[in-house]
């Protein structure tokens, strides 16, 4: 909402520094969201007449003139300009000024001729033809009369204005004009709001109860409608005072009759409507919903496609204009209407959005109505309207106005408690005080019934709340005292699912990984980019309706899409490696289609690649993750060729205690492919939820070995095909209770071991707790292993 | 003999001043103190002496084996110190030379962010709370006095499901469900990712992150919102920042406010990061509505509260410098290891 300094001093005395005053309104409760100058950058542009006018020697198209300013000798002004005359009354930018746009003048030669400022249009002052209709389309603007000399345009042609932009919240619809505004100055500065005095003399003959007649066939969505009507209709342009202050928040001056509307919709906030009361059949309006299919033209001239849930205002035989948004096309007035009905209406805020919602029409009117304005407006606003008529000399009003207004609203009576505010605001504001603010508010103030009576214009005052918040602003936020909250003591801590993700983002860190942020909504052309079956559970999501478009319009099952869109990022922009990890949501719904909210488990995901990265990089801060959250012995790896986006060879599901926890492995090579990455992918997938609940952060202390140990290697050719993972677990349940560690320590295939088989290599550890071992503890256990090793695997034992 | 005796003395020490190396010294010990050496050599003569002389010329033997061997103590000392003084100046390296790194990974900034405002709210006692993402209408509206059709509806450009559940446009739903389970008083944060129908540009993204939090108890006054939120602006941005409260319109807070802090970048003066205002606008704030309190099943006559609310990119961005938003979800390595 734009508002001008200039218009704003029309209702009330503001003599404070612009500056100050945006700072003061906004903490007092209308925020500002900032203010331009208008005219500010004009300097030394005053008024000159024309003297006379000579041919320029040496030039066709420029005149030598003199102009005089007032003072001194007349100046010598070489222009091109075609309009002047001998006598105009001209601006001129004397040598060392400033236009509008920052432009300035100096004296100079022309052609080889003196010239010693400039002649001036009203564009070069930053207005055009809309403020001064009577200029020129290309000259030097003239003034219609006489004035006088030498004084600075900018105060002749009142120029100058402060326009204030403010940010007005929803419950405030009162503020979205000048006098809502001007009335929060007033009580910012403790001042006297000045209303404008509005008096009809209505001067055209007849009455209009016997002119028009007004039916609202559904109350609740038009709890009132006023209409006033005018004859002897003349429509001409407004004079400048009207256009300026249009002007200045933003609305082009049209004519007369319009800027009147426009001008009462500022000054009140209460749109109104103009009709040529001509095109009204039987001059009869009906308030109705629309017929469900019903084609109307508005005033755009675009044919709309009508609702049963819109209200349009018709008359016996067709609609002439859509409530609140905007008139017909059938009904609006014309160069030659000679009779306007006027309608100044109230319509439900809620109906009027959905309404220009759906037709994708939010007009000035429109964006008003949908705040939930005070019906008892109406007529006020009509009434100004009119009188303005009167004022412009635009048409003679008829006597009279039709009201149909079925349920007044009358002023609420609210109790207020001085101790519940103050206890609220953690003041101690005496209750005068507040009964001063009160009415600065023009709430009035019972106070041996502790009742306010509340205008009609704050339907958002209910609660002693609401009362504390306008006590509040403006006795000054700033002077509440800051106090830290005595109150019960609580315990700040994190929870230990909260703590378990500290410990997962800390290891993955120091592991060089980077923290990945990921959008949690995704494309549905996902799935088939990632090889996911068609009959996958991953693909039953859950759907944004009014997604911005394909590419977001379901919630990802899989963490996958989010990992690899930025690994590709990563790969396509040429950095050699990229290891990137994510804590994240996936969304699984109970049911489809929706009914109750779905499940929100959080996944671990690890994407990397580089020329150091392989699977066991990858597997190794798995296992580094499940080390530092005591689950390694819970866990393990197994092979799994069944994930379809993941290298079939590659990739290890991951059990803890027995249960599928997730999978890390190499991305698929097709996968890869979609993704535009041509290097090998490692991802790890891992439940979250499996990790909080398998943790265990709590360490028991065992005690040092006091003996030796004894530690034996082996060395055995195995076919290929057999895992590392059984072997140690064979050698393990062979080995007896003895068996401290056993520990992998090479795994060889080439030249000298046939194809299809390996050498694997095993260090085993022997160690009691009571005693130092002798060869022959360990002998028995050392044969038992290797027997089962031959018989169960085939090992053929190397020495 | 004893002249013999102190012949060797001086040709034993002579020797022994000319040592280069410590392999010399051994020579010179068997050469002199050796089986065969020349010491005992000359010892072999001693039954010929007399009972007077022999422990005369015994003492005198003893004394000179001791001061060689002493000598060669000392020796060995001096070279094994000249030895290690050069075999340290063999060894010098250019310390200038880059050190072995294991490569560390970095926190998302936005987590650095949501890390650091946290910790100060769980130094106040609070505790972090979380909640769905796809959230019903009801928590996301309705509870917090937003009812249907308000116009704040519109503001927030909801992505719907279908017509009870949407993402939600806030972190304030998590607020009620904390009010729910009834446990007070309440002090929590809540940072989680917000849904709003926004294009992605360079200061906009359809998903965000917001900090919300809550206390609720006995005798909450606005004085202790204005408190808590002051000492929170100073741990964030530093001891010297200083607030400033304007009133504002939320629909789920009474009184409401938005608290300025003073330009980071500027301290106050006015620059063009605060466009010349001095102040930066960091979060909504205000009292918990009676009728939030109520429909959360809190007796708003007893229990008061105050809630606030700030998004976090913005925070990060302009802790960090960052000028567009849209880096902080494309997961460049060469972006994420800045922080």
């Amino acid at each position: 909402m734009d508002m001008s300094m200039t218009w704003l001093k029309d209702y009330v005395d503001v003599d404070t520094d612009i500056k100050d005053y945006v700072e003061d309104i906004t903490l007092s409760g209308s925020k500002v969201e900032g203010y331009t100058v208008l005219g500010g950058d004009i300097k030394n542009v005053v008024t000159g007449k024309v003297l006379s006018i000579e041919k320029h020697p040496d030039a066709d198209k420029l005149v030598v003139t003199k102009i005089d300013v007032g003072s001194g000798e007349p100046l010598q002004i070489v222009t091109g300009a075609t309009n002047l005359y001998v006598g105009a009354y001209i601006p001129v930018a004397l040598s060392g000024s400033t236009l509008a746009n920052g432009v300035k003048i100096k004296k100079g030669k022309l052609r080889g001729v003196e010239s010693n400022g400039m002649l001036c249009s009203v564009e070069e002052l930053g207005c055009d033809r809309h403020d001064f209709p009577e200029a020129p389309e290309n000259g030097i603007y003239i003034f219609p009369n006489e004035v006088p000399l030498g004084k600075d345009i900018v105060e002749i042609m009142d120029l100058y204005d402060e326009s204030v932009e403010f940010e007005i919240t929803s419950n405030r619809p009162d503020c979205f004009s000048m006098i809502g505004l001007a009335r929060e100055t007033a009580a910012t500065y403790n001042k006297k709001l000045r209303y404008p005095e509005i008096m009809v003399k209505e001067e055209a003959e007849g009455n209009i109860n016997d002119m028009v007649s007004v039916d609202i066939q559904n109350s609740e969505l038009c709890p009132r409608y006023v209409a006033r009507v005018v004859k002897n209709v003349k429509i001409g342009s407004s004079p400048r005072w009207m256009r300026k202050r249009l002007r200045s928040v933003g609305i082009r001056p049209i004519n007369n009759i319009v800027d009147i509307t426009n001008f009462v919709m500022q000054e009140f906030g209460q749109p109104m409507h103009a009709f040529s009361i001509d095109t009204i059949a039987d001059r009869h309006i009906i308030v109705r919903n629309a017929k469900e299919g019903e084609k109307f033209t508005t005033l755009d001239g675009i044919e709309r496609n009508l609702d049963s849930s819109m209200l349009v205002i018709a008359d016996s035989e067709k609609a002439v204009g859509i409530a609140g948004v905007m008139g017909g096309e059938n009904s609006m007035i014309t160069g030659d209407t000679a009779e306007v009905l006027f309608e100044s209406a109230n319509f439900n805020g809620p109906n009027i959005r959905i309404t220009a919602k759906k037709l994708g029409l939010r007009t000035d009117a429109s964006s008003k109505f949908e705040k939930g304005l005070d019906p008892n407006l109406c007529e006020i606003a009509v009434n100004r309207a009119v009188q303005l008529v009167e004022m412009l000399g635009c048409g003679d009003v008829v006597k009279g106005c039709v009201d149909c207004y079925p349920n007044k609203l009358e002023e609420r009576k609210i109790p207020y408690s001085p101790e519940k505010i103050n206890k609220l605001l953690g003041t101690d504001i005496s209750e005068d005080t507040m009964i001063e603010l009160f009415e600065r508010l023009e709430i009035k103030v019972n106070k041996d019934a502790k009742m306010l009576t509340i205008p009609t214009f704050r339907p958002d005052l209910e609660t002693n709340a609401d009362l504390a918040e306008e006590v509040a602003r403006l006795y000054g936020y700033s002077k509440i005292e800051p106090t830290l909250a005595a109150g019960t003591p609580t315990v700040g801590k994190k929870t230990y699912e909260q703590q378990i993700t500290d410990i997962v983002k800390d290891t993955m860190i120091s592991n060089g990984l980077c923290e990945a942020m990921t959008f949690t909504f995704e494309s549905p052309k996902v799935f088939d980019k990632l090889l996911i079956p068609e009959n996958s559970d991953l693909r039953k999501t859950v759907n944004i309706y009014n997604p911005l478009g394909e590419d977001f319009s379901i919630m990802r099952t899989t963490t996958l899409n989010g990992m690899l869109n930025s690994i590709s990022t990563n790969y396509n922009r040429r950095n050699e490696e990229a290891a990137l990890f994510e804590i994240g949501k996936i969304f699984i719904p109970k049911a489809l289609p929706l009914t109750e909210l779905p499940y929100e488990p959080k996944k671990l995901t690890i994407g990397m690649y580089g020329k150091d990265t392989d699977f066991f990089t990858i597997k190794g801060i798995i296992e580094h993750l499940f080390d530092v959250l005591g689950i390694s012995e819970k866990a393990e790896f197994n092979p799994q060729s069944d994930i379809t986006w993941m290298h079939p060879g590659r990739t290890a599901e991951i059990y803890i205690n027995g249960e599928n926890a997730g999978y890390v492995g190499e991305i698929h090579p097709t996968v890869a492919d979609n993704y535009s990455i041509e290097t090998r992918v490692y991802f790890a997938v891992v439940d979250f939820e499996a990790l909080v609940n398998n943790a265990c952060l709590v360490a028991e202390y065992k005690p040092l070995p006091k003996y030796p140990a004894i530690t034996r290697d082996i060395s055995m050719v195995i076919n290929d095909g057999v895992f590392v993972k059984d072997i140690e677990k064979s050698i393990k349940e062979n080995g007896g209770n003895l068996i401290e560690s056993v520990k992998l320590f090479d795994v060889y295939q080439g030249s000298q071991i046939d194809k299809g088989f390996k050498s694997v290599s095993y260090s085993i550890t022997f160690r009691a707790a009571d005693r130092t071992l002798v060869d022959d503890d360990v002998n028995p256990a050392m044969k038992k292993i290797l027997a089962s090793l031959e018989k169960d695997f085939g090992a053929n034992l190397r020495e | 003999m004893k002249k013999q005796l102190q012949e060797i003395q001086e040709k034993a020490l002579a020797a022994l001043n000319q040592v280069k190396q410590t392999k010399e010294l051994d020579d010179i010990k068997v050469k002199f103190l050796g089986k065969k050496g020349e010491l005992t050599a000359i010892l072999k003569g001693m039954k010929d002496l007399t009972n007077e002389e022999r422990p005369i010329i015994g003492q005198l033997a003893n004394d000179v084996r001791n001061d060689i061997e002493n000598k060669i103590e000392q020796v060995k000392k001096e070279l094994a110190a000249l030895e290690l003084k050069s075999r340290l100046e063999s060894e010098k390296i250019d310390v200038t030379m880059p050190g072995h790194t294991c490569a560390c990974g970095h926190k998302h900034p936005l987590d650095k962010v949501i890390d650091e405002i946290s910790d100060i709210f769980i130094g106040m006692g609070y505790e972090i709370a979380d909640g769905p993402e796809v959230e019903k209408d009801y928590y996301n509206f309705e509870a917090l006095n937003i009812p249907a059709n308000h116009p704040a509806k519109d503001e927030q450009d909801t992505f719907y499901i279908n017509g009870d559940i949407l993402l939600r446009t806030q972190t304030s739903p998590v607020q009620v469900r904390v009010m729910e389970k009834g446990k007070l008083p309440i002090r929590v944060v809540c940072p989680g990712a917000v849904y709003r129908a926004d294009e992605v540009d360079a200061t906009h993204s359809p998903i965000f992150h917001q900090l919300e939090g809550l206390v609720v108890d006995k005798n909450i006054t606005m004085g202790d919102l204005k408190g808590a939120l002051a000492v929170f602006a100073k741990e964030l941005f530093g001891e010297d920042t200083k607030v400033r409260f304007r009133p504002h319109h939320f629909p789920f807070t009474e009184p409401s406010a938005e608290m300025d802090v003073t330009c980071f970048a500027c301290g106050g003066k006015g620059c063009r990061v605060c466009k010349g205002e001095g102040y930066i606008e960091l979060l909504g704030c205000g009292m918990v509505h009676p009728k939030v309190l109520e429909m959360s099943g809190i007796d708003p006559d007893e229990y008061s509260g105050f809630a606030f609310g700030m998004g976090l990119e913005r925070v990060a961005m302009q802790r960090y410098g960052i000028t567009d938003l849209r880096l902080l979800f494309e997961n460049d390595v060469k972006f994420l290891k800045q922080f």
